[in-house]
Formats: structure tokens, sequence, C-alpha cells
């Protein structure tokens, strides 16, 4: 009997925040991680106009720092005692695996920016209007889509390929860049630093959802052959 | 099981040898068409003559990265997965890595000369440098280890991703730029008025790169044949010289 994929994604999702919420190492490590960073950013810029002008490219940095550890992690409790091979040996559809943790992943990484974004106002002075809010919130949900994807791409990859954890950067950093640019400017109309305005985010919002879309798309055809030995 | 090893003698052919020489001679004409032969540009003086390795290594550079795309795409779709496709998206990924190390390296020695500065933000500069990364990234994932077909099947999924990557990359830097500030260069390339000499010595560079890139790509692809028939090979020889001990 075969289950149907949606049945298989909520399966590994739900498997997912499950360990999490038992293990809490996102809670407890990676989240003390991503707001240490935005402290060492303050250390490193050392000045109050600075930061309030860069606060939205320094909470994106941030989260793509904590993406990688992240994904790390979501594929090593795949890795460990063979979990994902017995999981190919199962016959699991792997489009589901690759929803399921996109999904997991998207989750953790929501929670994540959440955080990092009340750091922003509380460390970086920031602050958000209503329409802005509106603004950052559409931002926030497609640029993690989009990271969330590429993440469980090529974490599949580097897990089928045991042992090279140092390779996922390399890889990810090129392919993350259009996020980090376009959730920048987005991130930075919301916050209306250096004086653009609310209204000018829109486009880069557009681009965030473009990305997410065709990595989305371009996961659930490759992930199958990546996770495949 | 077969206990013959394939011999290979070389990696050479008449055709890659004809090539070859074909290589030697236009590079040999660019040395001196553009070292001596071409006049100094009127505004730019001696530093146009590093368009004629600059213009040439960009080309051959994104035609590699093409030719990788298009063989991994070739090995995905192709019923037989035939390693030789696999074989010449690798090396073709590589020359293209050394052929972008060169032209970044030439413009950006160009850059100083012309524009007082190593690198500028601009969206074709850097989209480049994302490419370089990016199939630096492509070479290692090559490197991974395992059989020839896992190696093939994960590095033509890196290629194609790359080829949706890198468009989104380009579109959003020249988006970063165009909204944010204007790129206040002049196009690298675009009103150098050229002399008869120097555009026959520049096409002549493209078509000379271009032929030593061929010349690369075969023969590095026939290494890695071989590289894939020893690995094949080697534990069918140990089996048969431990046998030989064991009858002798």
């Amino acid at each position: 009997m075969s289950m149907s994929t949606s049945r298989i994604a909520r399966a590994v999702a739900a498997k997912d925040l499950r360990i999490e919420l038992r293990s809490r190492v996102v809670t407890n490590q990676v989240l003390p991680f991503s707001g240490l960073v935005m402290v060492m950013f303050a250390f490193a810029l050392d000045n109050d106009d600075v930061l309030q002008r860069t606060a939205g490219g320094l909470v994106w940095l941030a989260t793509l720092f904590s993406l990688f550890i992240l994904v790390q992690r979501t594929f090593a409790v795949e890795t460990y005692d063979g979990a994902l091979d017995s999981l190919r040996v199962a016959g699991v559809n792997p489009q589901g695996i690759f929803i399921g943790k996109s999904a997991a992943l998207f989750v953790q990484l929501l929670m994540l920016e959440s955080v990092l974004f009340i750091a922003a106002v509380v460390l970086y002075r920031v602050n958000v209007n209503g329409s802005g809010a509106v603004l950052l919130v559409t931002c926030i949900l497609c640029a993690t889509a989009g990271l969330a994807f590429v993440g469980t791409l090529y974490g599949g990859l580097t897990a089928g390929a045991r042992g090279r954890e140092t390779l996922l950067p390399l890889l990810l950093l090129p392919v993350v860049a259009p996020v980090l640019i376009c959730a920048t400017r987005a991130t930075e109309s919301a916050f209306r630093s250096g004086g653009v305005t609310v209204g000018e985010g829109w486009p880069w919002v557009a681009v965030l959802a473009v990305f997410a879309a065709v990595f989305g798309l371009g996961g659930l055809l490759s992930f199958g052959s990546l996770i495949e030995e | 099981m077969n206990t013959e090893t394939q011999t290979f003698k070389g990696v050479g052919t008449p055709a890659t040898r004809l090539y070859g020489l074909m290589a030697i001679v236009a590079l040999g004409w660019v040395f001196l068409g553009g070292l001596f032969f071409t006049p100094e540009d009127a505004v730019q003086g001696d530093a146009v003559r590093i368009m004629y390795v600059h213009v040439p290594t960009a080309w051959i550079a994104y035609l590699a990265f093409i030719v990788t795309g298009v063989a991994s795409a070739c090995w995905m779709i192709g019923k037989k997965h035939s390693m030789g496709f696999d074989r010449v998206a690798g090396a073709s990924a590589e020359v293209g890595v050394l052929f972008m190390a060169m032209t970044l390296l030439s413009g950006s020695l160009w850059g100083r000369i012309t524009w007082g500065t190593y690198w500028v933000w601009d969206p074709r500069l850097t989209t480049t440098a994302f490419l370089f990364v990016t199939y630096i990234g492509y070479l290692a994932v090559r490197g991974l280890g395992g059989t020839a077909q896992q190696r093939a099947r994960r590095s033509s999924v890196i290629a194609l991703l790359a080829v949706l990557e890198i468009p989104l990359v380009h579109f959003s830097v020249v988006l970063w730029r165009s909204l944010h500030q204007r790129a206040t260069v002049l196009s690298p390339d675009g009103d150098i008025k050229m002399d008869g000499i120097m555009l026959f010595t520049l096409l002549f560079g493209v078509f000379g790169f271009s032929v030593l890139f061929a010349w690369l790509v075969s023969h590095r692809q026939r290494i890695m044949a071989m590289q894939d028939a020893q690995q094949t090979t080697a534990i069918d020889v140990a089996v048969a010289e431990r046998l030989k001990e064991a009858q002798a």
C-alpha cells in the first residue's frame, strides 16, 4: 500500500518537528547562536546609525548563518542510523520527503526569524508601521520558503555524500545570494531605512516568490535522484 | 570476469594533434599581434591589449558552462546515461573554471588601469564571480567520491540547478544595482573604436582560445575515462594477480 505524497510529507514534517520539540537543539543552540551573531554585528559596526540603516541585511545574514546549521541538523537526524536509506528502501516517495523536510525547516526558520526581528527592533532600534508590517511578513514568508527549499535540496545532496558538511556552505551560499539581496531590500523598505518607502519593497518580494517557486519545483523534480545512491 | 586490462596509449589522436597545432598557431598570432602589431587605443593606451586575452577567455568560460549544462542534461535525459556526457560535463567545467579565473584576473587588472579600481559592483562582474564560485562548488561535488554513476547523477543535478540559479542571481543583481545605485562605469567594451587589425586579433583570439578549449576538454575527458576504467578494473587486476600467486 502506498501512501499519498501529502501524507508522507505531513508525516515527515511532524517527525522532524517532534524531534526538535524533544531535543530542543534549535531553541537551545541555534537560536542563542544567531542572537550572538546579532550582538557581534553591533560590536563590529559600533555605530547606532549604521546599525539602524543596515538592520535588514544583518538580520538576513544571521538567518543565513543559522540556515547552514539548521540544514546540517535536519539531515544529521536522517543519516544517523541510516534513516534516509531506510526511507528509500521502503519505497517512500522522495517528493513527499522533500516537501515534508522543507516544511519542517520552514517552521524552524520562521521561529528563528521572528526572534531575530524582535532582536533587531530592540538592539538596532528599527521600527515598523502598519503597511511596513504587511510587507515584512510577506517578505519573510516568501524568503523563508525559498531558503527552506534550497536548504533541503542541497542538504539532501551533502547528506547523501556523508561526511562532507564543509561543502554545504560553498554550494548553498551562491544559490541563496538572490534571497539575501531581495529580502534585505524588502526589509529595508519595511523599516524605511535610508529614506526608502514601504512601496519600493514589493518588487523584491515578487522576486523572492519567483525564487521559492523555481527551487520548490526544482526540488520536487530532482530530490529523488539526489538522495538515491 | 574480464581480467584483460584495457590499454591506453596516451590521450592524443590525429584530430587532437591537428587542433592542438591550430591552437598554438592562433595563440602565437594573438601573442605577437596583441603585444606588437596592433596599435594602442586612443583612450585606453596599452591597456587595450588585455582585451585580446580577456574577451576570448570570458567567452570560452561562458561557453564551457553552457557545454556543462547541455552535457549534464544529455546524461540525464539519455536512456543509457552514457558516461561520456558526464565526463564532457566535468572536463568542460574544469576548463571553464580555469578560463573564468583568467577572465576575472585580466578583467580586474584592466579595471585597475582603466577605472582605477580592481572591482566594481557591476551586474555583469558580480554574476561572473558567482558563476565562478558556483562551478567551484560543482567541481567539489564531482570530487565527493563514490562510483562514476553516483558522481554523474549528483553532478548533473547540480549543473542543472546552476542553470536555474545563475539567471536568478543575475536578475537580482541587476535589480539591486539599478534600484540602489546607478552603475557609474562605462560598459567594459562598449565604446571601443576598433581598428581592423585589432578586430582581427580579437577574433583570432576567440578562435585560438576556442580551439584550445576543445583540445583541453577532449584530453581531460579521456584522462577521466582512463581514471574511471582504472577504478573499475583495479579490483579485477588485483584479484587476478592474487589468483596467479596462489597457483604459482
